[in-house]
């Protein structure tokens, strides 16, 4: 089968689902439970993505581990998105580095 | 230029600078996905024109799979609608802080690029979800996403391991950074959190239900997590913008 044929249907259903509850749902869900239960739904969703995959994410779960808790004690400290981001990543280097003469 | 114009100026900047730190880690990651594409049989090109039409991760790497096993399409409709339906729970929320100010062309154009961090940045803006700022946070998440893939897939092994793998947590780190602020200043948001996490820890180490793939799991934690807080601490009555 053609690959065009396979990435056509691959970013179709994909942009299905995404762009047909944004179209199709276009004015103000009134009902209660809805707007909390969608309320909820980023962070929810965000730590779920989060925690346990970043443990998953590196060479080792220690590093994962120490990536996590830099970027969870900068985020704590009120820290921008760019300072979190990359003092978790410099944090996962650095682990891992010390590993390898451990 | 006039005061309005000015406005739209800053608030597009401030979408693209918001978006940095996707670009950093999509870069890194699609750097991974070109490389391994490359090593699939797949040309540059090619791989680089799936990630500039699907913007997504997991899929992609789902994807991958599908079309290296050269599988029935079948296949490919329903791993991606497994994986990805997240995004249909994501376009749910992001529609309602969208509010009237996006018509039905800027929804069609933004459901585009409704990744899991972009969604993220447009869901943590405080003030209303501009116009503007929407599209300054798509653009160079865009750019990263497609230009890592086209260059991981032309020069895969330059990148050092132990660089690359650093590099693909700048988006859990983003993650952390969006959430911890919010369950800060909110009890309910700090329960959505870690029960959320529990249920995924459940999803990850028990058996049979570490079965369940990925991008499913993500899916019913999140609605468990976010039904049952909804439940304990609804939002007050007729409230004009959803922020907890």
């Amino acid at each position: 089968m053609s690959i065009y044929l396979y990435i056509l249907v691959m970013a179709l259903t994909t942009y299905l689902i995404r762009a047909l509850p944004l179209t199709i749902f276009r004015g103000r869900i009134k009902n209660r439970f809805v707007r909390s239960f969608l309320a909820y739904v980023p962070c929810a969703c965000l730590a779920a993505m989060t925690f346990p995959a970043i443990l998953y994410a590196t060479d080792s779960v220690v590093s994962g581990a120490i990536g996590l808790v830099a970027a969870i004690g900068l985020a704590f400290w009120g820290k921008s998105l760019v300072t979190v981001a990359a003092c978790s990543c410099l944090a996962v280097y650095l682990t891992e580095l010390a590993l390898r003469f451990l | 230029m006039g005061k309005v114009t000015i406005v739209k100026h800053k608030d597009y900047l401030a979408g693209l600078k918001a978006s940095l730190p996707v670009f950093i880690g999509y870069f890194s990651v699609s750097f991974g996905f070109g490389a391994l594409a490359v090593t699939k049989g797949l040309k540059a090109l090619e791989a680089a024109l799936i990630s500039l039409t699907n913007v997504t991760s997991a899929g992609q790497f789902a994807g991958l799979a599908v079309i290296a096993a050269g599988g029935p399409m079948i296949d490919m409709i329903l791993t991606q609608l497994v994986i990805n339906s997240r995004y249909a729970l994501m376009s749910l929320a992001l529609g309602q802080k969208m509010g009237k100010r996006f018509g039905l062309g800027l929804r069609l154009l933004t459901a585009f690029y409704n990744t899991d961090e972009i969604f993220a940045l447009a869901m943590a803006k405080e003030a209303p979800l501009t116009v503007p700022y929407m599209l300054g946070l798509g653009a160079l998440p865009i750019v990263g996403w497609t230009g890592g893939t086209l260059l991981g897939a032309l020069a895969g092994s330059l990148l050092p391991d132990s660089i690359a793998t650093a590099l693909g947590v700048a988006l859990y780190g983003m993650f952390v950074a969006i959430v911890v602020p919010q369950a800060k200043r909110s009890r309910p948001i700090l329960a959505a959190v870690a029960l959320a996490m529990g249920l995924a820890c459940l999803f990850r180490w028990v058996p049979f239900l570490s079965d369940v793939s990925e991008g499913l799991a993500i899916v019913i934690v999140t609605v468990l997590a976010a039904t049952v807080c909804a439940l304990l601490f609804p939002l007050p009555e007729e409230e004009d913008e959803v922020a907890v």
